[in-house]
Formats: C-alpha cells, structure tokens, sequence
C-alpha cells in the first residue's frame, strides 16, 4: 500500500526564495480583498466562509503534507464548537477563552482519535477516523450539553476581552479576520518548518523515513493533533460568530463537505482549501435554490475532480504556469 | 447543509427589485418543514395558507403590498437561524410565520425578539414559548403542549388509562410535551412507570416498542408528532402492542396523520386539536380555497395551516392598525389589544403572555363505517373552553407577565 | 414474568432479536464490502446508497407496476447490480492504478449524487413498504412475540451469507476470484478475462447491497438517508472484522448485532456507540481486526 503514487499530485517543492515571493504577493492579495470585501458582500457570509476556509486550511496539512485522509474532521471542528458555545453561554467566558477552550477540547480529541487511527493506514484509516466522529456525533446527539437536536442556541457574542462588543458586526469580523490570518500564516510556517519537511518525507515513503531514523508514528500524531486543533480553532469561532453550535457540525456531511472543499481547491497546496471552500460556500449560496440538487451537484464535483482534476483549481493553475 | 440559506438569499434578490420604495410592503417568510416528517402537517400547506391570508388583506387593504416568500429548515435550528437571519437582515422579511420543529422554533424565536421583528408561531408545540422563552415579539398561535397534555392526557386518565409510558421524541418538543403530560397524568392520579426517548425521523421503533411493552403500562404516550406518530402506531401492530392490551395515546395527531395512517388503524384514537377542517360552514369554504390552490386530491388542512392563514391575517390588521410600522413590539401589543375574528378560527384573543387563546376540541377518529365523505375522519367528544384549554396566564412563568 | 438478570425475559429476546436483524444487515453489507474490496481495492462508499437504491426500487416497483416484494427481492438486486456494473465500467475503472483514497472519494461523491437524487424525488421522511401477506402476523413464542417478517429476514440473510461464501470459497469460480485478489497478472496470463470478472464482482457486490436494502423496506421504511446512516456503523464493522476473510466479515456482522442488543438491554444510552467503543478496543489490541492479516 505505501507503494502506491500519494494523494498529493503536486508533489514536494523546494522552498526557493522565488517560491515565497510568489506566496507572499497571494497572501498580500487575499489580505487585502478580505479587507475590503465586506464593504461588497453580506459580512456573515464572509465569515463563516473563513471559519471554513481555515477548517479546509486544517485539514489539508494532514492530507496535503502527511497522505493520511482523515474522513472524520467534523468531530473536531463540530465539539470545538459545541464547548466553545457553552463556555460563552453556561459560564459566561469572555469569547476569546471560549475559543481556546474549544481548541484545546478539539486538540485533546485529536490526541485521542489520532493515536487510535495511525494505527492503520490508507483506507483503514479514513474509515477509523470517520467511525470514531460517528461515535461522537452520537454523543453528542445524547449528550445534556449539546442541547441535542435542538443544539445551543442564542450563543452570546460577548465582549471580547471584556471590553470590545462583538454584537458590532466590523468587530465581529476583524477577530474572524484575525483567527483566519494568524491560523493560515500558522500552517504555512509548519509546513516550511524542518518538521514540515519530514512530514512531507513520511507522505513520500514512509519506510525510508523510517530507515532514515525518524519516529514516524510521533511526527504523524503531532501533525494529526496539529490539524485537529486549527479545524476545532475554527469550528469555535464559527460557534461565536453564528451564535449557534449544533449536530450539523459534528456529523459526517460535514466531514464530507471539507474533504470536498480541499480536494476542489487542490490537495497539497498552499490556498487552495481557502479557494475551495469559498468556491464551495459560494455555490451553496447560489445554487440552494434548486434544493436538494445542491447535494448532487457536490457529489458531480467529487466524481469529476477525481477523474479529471486531481490537482484541484490552485494546483491546476501552479501546472498551467510551470509549463 | 445551509444549502437553504442562499434559497433565501435568491428568493431576496429576485423580489428586492420589486419590493423597494413603497413603505406599505409587507414581507411575510413562512419558515417551515418542506420535505421531512412535518411536511404533511405543515409545509406547503402552511405557505398557501399564508398566501390566501395575504390575499384577503390585500383586497381590504388596497395600498399594502404583501409578499411571500418561504423556505425549508430542514429541521434544524442552525439552518433555520441562518435563513431567518438573511430574511430580515438583507431581504426586509417582517414576519416569520409557522416554524414546525420547537426546536427551531426557539431559535427563531430569539432572532426576532433580537431584531425586533414578529414570529407567528403556528407550527411549534413547546408551551415555553409562552413560558419561561416568552417574547413581546411573538405570538403562539395554534396550540401548545400543555394543551394537548391537558386535553387528551386528562380524558384517557378519566376512562381509565392510568399507568404510562412514554414515548418521546428527543428535542424541545418531545421533552415539554412529556413533561406536560407527565404533569396532568401524576395530577389526576395515573402513575408514570417508564419513558424512552428516540431520535427525530425515526424509522425503527421496534427496540423502543419492545421496551414500552415490557414496562406492561396500560398506555404508551406517544409524545412525538408527524411521521414518528405514524411509524410508531404501525410498527406498534406489527409487535402485537395493542392485541397485547396496551393502547396508544397519540398526543400530537394531525388530520393529516390520521389520514396516512387510515381509518383501519386510527380508529378510536383520541386526540386534541384547536381546529377541524368540518367544523362549520367558514371552515368548511376557507378548506375549499386552500384545497384549489394546494390542488393534490385527498389531502385535508392541518390546524396548523389555519393557525397560519389566522394569525397572518390578525398580524396583518395589527400592522394596518399602527400605520403600516415595521416595530415588531408595537405590532404585536397591537395584536393583544384587540381581539379577532375570522371565519376560520372564530373568536380569537392574544393574551399578554402572547398566548392565542380559543376554543380546543377533544376528536375521535371515526371507524371507516361511521365515514360518511372523503376528508370525514373525526367526531367531536367535547368542547374545551379557552380558559380551561390553555395553562392559566399565573402558572407559565413568563417574565413579561410576572415581572 | 420470567426474568433473566432481573431484565424481563420478553425484553431481553426482544432485544436480542432486534440485534441480529441488524446484524443481518451488518454482515450482508460488510460482506459486499469485502468481496468489493478483495477484487477491486476499494473501498464501496456508495454501498450505503446502492443499499438505499433496493429499497427505493422496491418501493418504486410496487408503486408503479403493482409488483410485490418476491419479484422485488430478484428484481431489484438485479437492476441496480446492472447499475453498478455501469459505474464500473464508465468511473470505477479509471482509478485502480491510483492510491486507494480515491476510490473512496469517487465512491463517497456517487453517494451523495444517488441520495440527492432520491431526495429530490421521495422527500426525507420515510415511505411506508408493505409487509408482503405471506409474511404477516407473528408467533408468540412465551417469552416474547416474533413478528413473522423478522424471522425471515435473519433466516434469508444468513442463507445468503452463506451461499456467499460457499461459491467463494469452494468452488472453482470462487477459486479463481481469490487468485484474481492475489496475483491478477498471473490469473490474466491463464487465459481468464480478469476486468470482465472485476466487473462482475463490482455488480455483485452492488447487488447485495440491493438485495439487504429489499429485505430492510418493510421494517425500516424506505428513506434515502437510510444508506448513510448504516454504511459509517458497517465502516466500523469492517475494521474491526478486518477485510481479510469473507466468514470474518459474516461472522462480525451477526456478532456485532447482538452486541448492539444488548447494550440496548443493559445500557440502552450507549448503544448507539457501543459498536465504534469496540472498534476503538480492537484497533488498541489487534490493530488488523479480529480476521485481519497484516498486509
């Protein structure tokens, strides 16, 4: 099995100073059109759509720079939400540590999930980590907390650090804003970090890493905690922003939706799940006027990225320049 | 999925052209349970209803606009705050009527106490909503679980039904409505012996039946509604529960679900409503309107698609009343100030908690020989006055009104 | 009453009963899955959705033509058995030379396509499937009531699974499938079409799912969601049976199904999650499953 070509088309690149300069101009560009976009379009849109943007961010280190597909991120990104939600409203938290209370949950499930699921690989372990969110997602449909079906509504806002009132949609949107820029800059930084580059090797070829002396399984937790936290950073904010925690973020098209967003923005790659999952939300928001078709319509986008467009709209495009 | 989301978002900017301007256009958003377990009770049902309401207004009212637009919650709280949200915030929506689902009826309920809009809520069942949730914003129209507890829980305790166990569907809805009923049973000396509790949209009740069976209580209490209601009574015959000598009370039954379900196996089901498509003359021609525009042989309105089409048309006369004002508080104040009536509902008043307050019946399913028409499912065993029907104002716990 | 651990004796058999129908479902799903997986390397996301599409083209066959659940339980699996051979050959093929995931990608984004479709066009409530006359009525047995339908079921499923493994693993068809899974290069060289028999192993395993799906109609309605539903509990099932073995999968199937029932029994709260607590067990024990080889 580890034989086998990795998921991530576009393969490892050496950070070359031209390469950064390149990342930089984007990231410069995508700053500033997030500063100015809400002045264009409807604000909380905007920021569930960066809530997402950085759960896809997330999600892609593990599949993207390790190979392993984890099928069962909305187990990190829903109970994030779900204990953040009841911070700010059962204890009254100011949102800031209602955020961090619900990344840290989200980094506790991680190490739990994650060290059961590196157990097995490939296949093996997208369905071990899709059975275990299941598993939550049913705790929490039980659970007094989550409110169940009804969820945990009228989540306060707060002030913010005590002092700023997040009720204000501007403010609102900076610290959404801010969560995104810092989460994002984050993971670039891990995935040009030292130990970026040897989760890349492992994603290459696992037994040469292994032979080159490396504890493998130690490096594939910590990315697996790694991602688990940001997704669940982001499942938080997105608690506090909407004011509502519930089952759909925990249970498993949810999951599923991330995966989509990754793979339509480019698996590996460094904006393609901020790409895919506005794109994503932008057709949702479109489209749902036909329905249910919007359902089929995502899983017409699964079959056909995968039969043609494996390197996703970012990765496509890198191709389209190298040439 | 927030799929419906942008539903709302299109529908906003398709009628935004139109709808700007004139100051005297009201916007209605019927949120409701399009595709689901609730769909026959409310639905697109609700939505015609809120359409023949806006109708009549206009023809009385010639310079208001009103407009319709609706939306499916899918049952879930997140996706109906969502639309709810973009109604009133980006397309003007002024009222949100119907919302089947306590649940998210509860959330709704604090997006227009928030934005200070109005909630018409026709569908929802959880009294705390006019209890410990109440809002100067919203008015509870059609029924509510402490009505439907008191109702039939107290008829079958009275003829003998006095051990319980409960069946109950596991959100807002389903709790209050066991918690209700346990209340009225325990008052009027039966005895609770057992509860289960199933998830929304059940499809297999066979391991929740068998646990009901074995509690060896006289009735199972189904508090759940819709499609749940319905499997639930079927797959009970297919274990043999009432050959065994236990009986159903269903506690939420719709004319609809008694039409799914069939004579056959409904009959002799007791239940309470607030409304019968055949209870007179003005219901009788309102249900002849709605069935030409619902145009699908057979079916028969809910009280819930009356409770909308009335409490549309009083919260439209309300709005008329204060000059056409888009304060939610003020609309409904107006509402509480003076009584209604209308063909459908008759006599209706909004008491201050924002309860609606009428008449409730006590029906029996009729055997398939006493039907005499299509549509003619029930007969009337007794008249609950409104005072006796609903929870007095003093017990609800409401802090409008206490405090 | 008779009482067994103090829990009454008709609800502990009830419950049991419950357990190995679900069972049922568990080991002819995990059983599809594993003869898929064994031929193709994939794993069969869509097999919750081809679960669905039986029942729904049961429903649909009594709907439209008056046919009943007898012609339906052959028809049906046959229908979308050919639907299957289909995908097959128009999406699947293109993937075996790729890693694994995506053929669960592609899998997974067919799912979401079939149930969309099933919703637009039946609602997300349940449709009610008419018990077949034959199969009305119940035995009460003393200790509890046996509702004909579900004796049933386990008996087909178990003669099916059985069935199963017998051609697989006694006859020379089943013989050259299991070379296939080894070496399909050497089997090619014995002169054996190696794709025509993937595809047909394809639409066999489609056809399972069809045929449980058929079986579940009348018990658990006929809903499009009913196929996600159960397919993440048979994921589980299958990792803790490992893919190894056919009888494993059967075996963990039936075996889980009891499990489930009877932590409805004596801790009904956790059953919904007792599976996946298992499954969690396993993989800290016997990481390759209960069946499994360490590939």
């Amino acid at each position: 099995m580890d034989t086998t070509p990795s998921l991530a088309v576009t393969g490892s690149r050496q950070p070359s100073a031209l390469r950064r300069n390149g990342d930089m101009i984007f990231f410069a560009i995508m700053i500033v059109g997030l500063i100015v976009a809400p002045f264009f379009t409807y604000p909380l849109f905007l920021m569930q759509a960066m809530c997402f943007a950085l759960f896809a961010c997330a999600f892609n280190l593990l599949i993207g720079y390790v190979g392993l597909l984890s099928f069962g991120h909305a187990l990190y990104f829903g109970w994030a939400s779900y204990v953040c939600a009841y911070a700010a409203k059962g204890w009254g938290l100011t949102p800031e540590l209602a955020i961090l209370l619900g990344t840290l949950t989200a980094a506790v499930l991680g190490l739990v999930a994650g060290s059961l699921a590196i157990r097995r690989q490939g296949i093996y372990f997208a369905m071990i980590t899709l059975a275990l969110a299941q598993m939550m997602y049913f705790v929490a449909l039980r659970a007094k907390f989550t409110g169940g079906e009804d969820g945990i509504q009228a989540v306060p806002r707060g002030y913010l650090f005590g002092l700023i009132d997040l009720r204000n949609t501007t403010a609102m949107y900076i610290v959404v804003l801010v969560i995104f820029l810092a989460g994002f800059f984050l993971i670039y930084r891990i995935i040009h970090s030292p130990f970026g580059e040897v989760l890349k090797a492992i994603r290459e070829n696992e037994p040469r890493a292994i032979s080159l002396g490396y504890r493998t399984e130690r490096y594939k937790l910590i990315a697996f905690v790694l991602s688990a936290s940001l997704a669940g950073l982001a499942g938080s904010t997105k608690a506090i922003t909407l004011q509502i925690a519930s089952l759909t973020d925990v249970n498993w098209p949810m999951s599923g939706e991330v995966v989509l967003m990754t793979l339509v923005g480019g698996l590996g790659t460094i904006f393609g799940p901020v790409v895919g999952a506005f794109v994503i939300l932008f057709m949702q928001f479109k489209l749902s006027v036909v329905g249910e078709w919007v359902l089929v319509i995502q899983g017409v986008i699964f079959v056909t990225c995968v039969l043609l467009f494996r390197r996703g709209i970012v990765g496509e495009i890198a191709a389209l320049f190298k040439r | 999925m927030r799929n419906t989301l942008g539903l709302a978002a299109l529908t906003a900017l398709l009628l935004c052209g139109t709808a700007s301007a004139q100051d005297k256009t009201v916007k209605i958003g019927v949120l409701t349970d399009m595709s689901s377990l609730y769909a026959d009770d409310t639905g697109i049902g609700s939505v015609i209803a809120a359409k023949l309401a806006a109708e009549d207004f206009m023809a009385k009212h010639k310079d208001y606009k009103v407009e319709v637009v609706s939306a499916d919650h899918q049952n879930k709280a997140d996706v109906g705050t969502n639309i709810a949200n973009q109604w009133i915030d980006r397309d003007g929506v002024d009222m949100i009527a119907d919302v089947p689902n306590s649940g998210v009826a509860l959330a709704i309920n604090e997006v227009t106490r928030a934005k200070n809009r109005v909630f018409i809520a026709s569908g929802p069942a959880s009294s705390d909503l006019t209890g410990p949730k109440c809002s100067p914003n919203t008015v509870h129209y059609t029924y509510d679980t402490w009505m439907l507890a008191n109702g039939t829980g107290k008829a079958i305790v009275k003829t003998g039904g006095d051990t319980w166990f409960f069946l109950t569907s596991d959100y807002a809805f389903g709790h209050a409505l066991e918690r209700d009923t346990a209340a009225v049973v325990e008052k009027n000396g039966g005895k609770v012996v057992g509860k289960v509790r199933h998830p929304l949209n059940t499809n297999d009740f066979s391991s929740f039946l068998l646990q009901a069976q074995a509690s060896k209580a006289k009735v199972i209490g189904l508090a759940n509604a819709g499609g749940d209601t319905i499997n639930a009574i079927k797959q009970g015959a297919e274990f043999g529960i009432v050959a065994g000598g236990q009986k159903f009370a269903g506690l939420l039954i719709f004319a609809p679900d008694v039409l799914a379900l069939g004579l056959k196996t409904a009959q002799g089901l007791t239940y309470t409503s607030t409304w019968y498509w055949d209870l007179n003359d003005g219901t009788r021609a309102w249900t002849k309107r709605w069935d030409k525009m619902r145009d699908s042989a057979g079916k028969v309105p809910s009280m819930n698609m009356a409770g909308v089409y009335s409490g549309t048309l009083q919260y439209l006369n309300a709005v008329a009343a204060v000059g056409g004002s888009k304060d939610g508080k003020a609309i409904v104040a107006e509402m509480k100030k003076t009584p209604a009536e209308d063909p459908v509902y008759g006599k209706t008043t909004i008491r201050a908690d924002g309860r609606g307050m009428h008449p409730a019946y006590l029906f029996e399913v009729k055997s398939p020989a006493e039907s005499k028409y299509p549509g003619d499912i029930v007969k009337i065993k007794a008249t609950i006055p409104p005072d006796e029907a609903f929870r007095p104002l003093k017990d609800g716990n409401c802090p409008m009104v206490s405090g | 009453m008779v009482t067994i651990f103090g829990i009454p004796s008709a609800a502990l058999f009830g419950q049991l009963l419950i357990g190995l129908i679900n069972g049922s479902f568990y080991a002819l799903l995990s059983l599809g899955l594993a003869v898929i997986f064994g031929m193709l390397n994939i794993i069969n996301f869509a097999h919750g959705a081809q679960y669905m599409l039986g029942a729904v083209a049961a429903f649909l066959l009594l709907q439209w033509t008056g046919l009943g659940y007898w012609t339906a339980l052959i028809v049906a699996p046959l229908v979308v058995g050919a639907f299957g051979i289909i995908i097959e050959r128009t999406l699947l093929q293109w993937l075996y030379k790729l890693d694994h995931l995506y053929g669960l990608l592609l899998t997974f984004g067919l799912a979401l396509i079939v149930e969309g479709i099933a919703r637009n066009f039946l609602g997300s409530a349940g449709l009610p499937y008419t018990l077949p006359d034959s199969l009305r009525g119940g035995q009460n047995l003393g200790f509890m009531f046996l509702p004909n339908y579900r004796a049933w079921v386990i008996v087909a499923s178990l003669a099916v699974c059985i069935a199963t493994w017998l051609v697989i693993e006694r006859t020379r068809l089943g013989a050259y499938l299991r070379a296939a899974t080894e070496n399909p290069t050497l089997v090619r060289a014995f002169g054996i079409n190696v794709p025509l028999m993937i595809t047909l192993t394809y639409g066999f395993g489609v056809a399972l799912a069809a045929f449980a799906g058929v079986m579940a109609a009348p018990i658990y309605n006929v809903s499009p969601q009913m196929g996600s539903e159960l397919i993440i509990v048979v994921f589980a099932v299958v990792v803790i049976g490992g893919m190894g073995s056919i009888l494993g999968a059967i075996v963990t199937g039936f075996g889980l199904g009891i499990v489930e029932g009877l932590t409805k029994v004596f801790f009904p709260e956790a059953s919904n999650t007792v599976i996946f607590v298992v499954m969690a067990i396993v993989l800290l024990v016997r990481p390759a499953g209960l069946f499994g080889r360490r590939a």
